[in-house]
């Protein structure tokens, strides 16, 4: 039976931007403090899922039509491709470089390579759960 | 200062934790599934936000640390708790959980059952 769910569906709209938005604080600051990709990663599927919950499969699909098991592929590849960089360079597999730069906005910022190692892990972690939840999901 | 602000911290959280203990003593005591879902979802998303303001106090006062964190962890739970308990007493009610015996008001119960007739359930 499908009945009015007006009141979930309101608040998941308004409590997925507070997720998301805590999802990138942690993983932006996992370097310095507790957090990181993989804790990124699962907060951020779980705001999609909020909206999975709320809302419909086929309806998030269209909102966001993004195929997850790519964005496994490209976060797979995004930390390879950071892992293997320092070996055309000289350096052994896996050296990390970093080095402080002037943004404009910003100031003084320290820009990291691990921070793009912890992004494609970031990547696998919300494309494997959405992949999980979307197959079990669509049982038709 | 320190005092008065001991003050402000310990008094936020006794009060949260007695709004807790109410509500465990409400889900102990009261006879059936909503007025339980009553007293779980308001008495504890009040006394958990009691308690995450003395924290917040405590580490702002104290420790001189500004976790706004807290402050963004008491918005979800102020917005998330009763939409939680919404959730849960309407999907038993349509789940076929009886009221207690001696209710005498029903207004779900029409409604509910004019919307298996719109969409030609039973």
């Amino acid at each position: 039976m499908r009945t009015n769910n007006l009141i979930l569906q309101f608040t998941s709209k308004f409590v997925f931007f507070i997720i998301f938005f805590f999802a990138v604080h942690i993983f932006f600051a996992g370097h310095y403090t507790p957090g990181g990709g993989f804790v990124g990663g699962l907060l951020m599927s779980s705001a999609l899922v909020l909206l999975v919950i709320a809302y419909d499969l086929k309806t998030v699909q269209m909102i966001l039509p993004v195929n997850y098991m790519y964005m496994t592929a490209i976060g797979l590849i995004l930390a390879l491709g950071t892992a293997a960089f320092p070996m055309f360079v000289g350096k052994p597999f896996f050296t990390h470089f970093y080095d402080y730069f002037h943004l404009p906005l910003i100031g003084k910022t320290s820009l990291h390579t691990a921070a793009l190692f912890d992004l494609g892990v970031f990547l696998v972690v919300v494309g494997v759960t959405m992949t999980i939840i979307q197959t079990i999901g669509e049982d038709e | 200062m320190t005092i008065l602000a001991n003050i402000l911290i310990v008094f936020f959280i006794a009060v949260g934790v007695l709004f807790i203990v109410v509500t465990a003593i409400g889900l102990f005591r009261l006879p059936d599934l909503y007025t339980r879902a009553h007293a779980a979802s308001k008495s504890a998303t009040l006394g958990v936000m009691c308690v995450l303001i003395g924290v917040f106090l405590h580490f702002w006062l104290i420790e001189g640390h500004f976790n706004a964190r807290i402050l963004l962890g008491i918005l979800f739970i102020f917005i998330t708790g009763p939409v939680g308990g919404h959730i849960m007493s309407r999907s038993s009610y349509i789940a076929g959980v009886k009221p207690w015996s001696g209710t005498t008001h029903d207004d779900l119960k029409e409604e509910i059952h004019r919307m298996k007739k719109e969409q030609g359930i039973k």
